[in-house]
């Protein structure tokens, strides 16, 4: 299976472009950044989205919003790759004069929308896949939304709403890394079961291991052109923190940083998967 | 089609418009008027009801401004702008800087217009906080005559607007609005030496019963209707300021919180111009008092008997203090 190769390929890469933003930005929220790889590095190169660099606003793409934005900047290595902007501007995140800030908003070729604050990706989305079908367009809606920004009554109000006008061309994909700034959500508050609270609200809902890059490929790219007429939720199960031990068990990895020195063993170890 | 309530009237032209430009989308937070009832059987394909949902109201139409729809999204105003203000600041405020939005956010019941349903719904506020967020125009008309104007304002610029709605029936107090431009932002109606009081939607009424009583003491002032706060248009302003000693502001809001009265002084005080200024409105504290719209300002210190008084000692010198 060339392309699974190319795509976990591409994630290893993203993953170390990510721990190398680190190095220059520590404020990124690293942990969060890394529970989405696979899924940001299908979406892209996995041909699932219909996207065009050069002209980022294009009628005829796929619309994704970023909804944790916070989590997304492992999005930056990819749009740049891609060629939305400069690859010099990786090595520049937060720093004077960069186009790239610790947290990503529309101001950056690739971003849709605003997404700083948490919560508001599935309404502006369902004003999005709204517009679209008025308009007669094929085009699909994207959105990651991280699973801690579910405890946002603003989320649930679009979850209603796009369950009751049948948006069947919104997408909506769950980091569900189970992890809020401070806890487990289990601990918090209970999210679970996700995909069910989806399902009474109207949707169809799966569930998928958000790491696994075949079976996150085959997922989307069935429900992207099998219209099942009802909007879908894919709860992606990932791990906060990926592939960093000591992010990985800590229910705090939120706001974490790691040491140069953490950053360039890990760079040197790490072996695809 | 321009008599009536200024959301009916509104509405009407709305849906007029709907029925020739596909490009037009209308939101509605549960909350409907007479004339809302024929646009969402004529164009049920482009009006939605989110339901009590005044913050999705702003996410939808984000999203739709986003495809290119020109969005209506229509709640009452106090709901409309607080209940949703984090989600105008981010996807209004923040985003129209980034991209070309319209979105025309029609909040209903200015002011006191909702008198006996208490200070839930009273909405003081909303002047001075939509003020504060940039890139968000504000609109505060007076009488429906002038809706035909305001509503191809809001079509033909492609930027994020809030209209401040009266909610209810007021009478009309322009003649001869066709040679007026809603780019100028304020209108003289009535000329005067002594003083100029500039007022907003309802209290632009009020303003002109309190220089019919104070003419009649021999105080002769001008009254100005201000209905596009933001952006002001400020040579406008300068023209009708100057040469004027005394500038009041009267305003259904909360004073000295920049609102029309923060505006206006605040231009002053920029442009160094020699007006002495007075801003009237409600004081800091919310209004439990139970009565009709007149009963909540005379017990507020706004009967026309109190403003007028009030803007006599100004005049005469003496300090004023609202509160």
């Amino acid at each position: 299976m060339e392309l699974f190769d190319e795509l976990r390929e591409k994630a290893e890469w993203v993953w170390k472009e990510t721990l190398m933003i680190h190095k220059v930005a520590p404020g990124i929220r690293l942990a969060s950044s890394l529970s989405c790889i696979e899924i940001l590095t299908v979406l892209y190169y996995g041909n699932i989205l219909r996207f065009d660099p050069q002209n980022p606003y294009l009628e005829e793409r796929d619309r994704l919003i970023i909804s944790k934005a916070h989590g997304s900047v492992s999005l930056y290595p990819i749009l740049a790759d891609l060629g939305y902007f400069d690859k010099k501007y990786l090595s520049m995140v937060g720093l004077p004069g960069s186009i790239l800030g610790d947290i990503p908003d529309c101001s950056i070729p690739g971003y849709e929308t605003v997404n700083g604050s948490l919560g508001h990706g599935p309404g502006v989305a369902c004003g999005m896949a709204l517009g679209l079908k008025r308009k007669h367009r094929k085009e699909k809606v994207f959105v990651l939304l991280g699973d801690g920004e579910l405890y946002e009554g603003s989320v649930w109000e679009a979850i209603m709403f796009a369950g009751h006008h049948r948006l069947d061309n919104l997408i909506l994909i769950v980091d569900n890394n189970k992890i809020c700034m401070l806890d487990y959500c289990t601990n918090i508050l209970n999210l679970e079961p996700i995909d069910n609270k989806f399902k009474v609200f109207g949707w169809q809902g799966f569930i998928v291991d958000g790491h696994n890059i075949e079976d996150l490929h085959g997922l989307l790219l069935n429900v992207k052109n099998n219209s099942a007429n009802v909007p879908t939720a894919i709860i992606a199960n990932t791990i906060k923190g990926r592939g960093i031990p000591r992010l990985e068990q800590d229910p705090l990895c939120h706001i974490k940083a790691l040491s140069h020195e953490e950053i360039d063993i890990l760079l040197r170890k790490r072996v695809i998967n | 089609m321009t008599s009536g309530a200024l959301r009916d009237v509104l509405i009407a032209n709305i849906h007029q418009k709907m029925l020739v430009d596909n490009s037009i989308f209308f939101l509605s937070a549960d909350f409907g008027s007479p004339a809302l009832d024929k646009l969402r059987e004529d164009c049920g394909d482009r009006f939605v009801n989110v339901g009590i949902a005044e913050q999705n109201l702003i996410n939808v139409a984000t999203g739709l401004a986003l495809e290119g729809f020109k969005v209506f999204a229509y709640a009452i105003a106090p709901f409309l702008t607080m209940r949703a203000y984090e989600q105008i600041r981010t996807n209004i405020s923040i985003m129209s800087q980034a991209k070309g939005v319209n979105i025309n956010l029609i909040g209903v019941g200015a002011g006191l217009s909702y008198d006996v349903t208490g200070p839930t719904h009273h909405c003081l506020e909303d002047i001075s906080i939509i003020n504060t967020l940039p890139n968000i125009d504000i609109l505060s008309p007076s009488d429906s005559i002038l809706m035909p104007k305001i509503l191809d304002y809001c079509l033909n610029h492609n930027n994020p607007k809030y209209l401040r709605l009266d909610g209810k029936t007021l009478p009309s107090i322009y003649n001869q609005p066709g040679e007026l431009s809603i780019t100028d932002g304020l209108y003289l109606l009535k000329e005067g030496r002594d003083a100029l009081l500039i007022g907003t939607g309802y209290m632009t009424h009020k303003a002109l019963r309190v220089a019919n009583m104070l003419l009649a003491e021999g105080i002769d002032i001008a009254v100005m209707d201000s209905f596009l706060l933001k952006p002001m248009n400020v040579q406008k302003l300068k023209e009708a300021i100057d040469g004027y000693r005394y500038v009041i502001t009267l305003e259904e809001s909360f004073v000295g919180k920049a609102g029309l009265d923060g505006m206006i002084s605040g231009m002053i005080r920029k442009e160094n111009l020699p007006s002495r200024f007075l801003g009237l409105g409600f004081s800091d504290k919310y209004v439990f008092d139970v009565g009709d719209r007149e009963y909540l300002h005379s017990v507020n210190g706004l009967s026309i008997e109190s403003i007028s008084n009030t803007i006599k000692d100004f005049l005469r010198g003496k300090s004023v203090c609202q509160s």
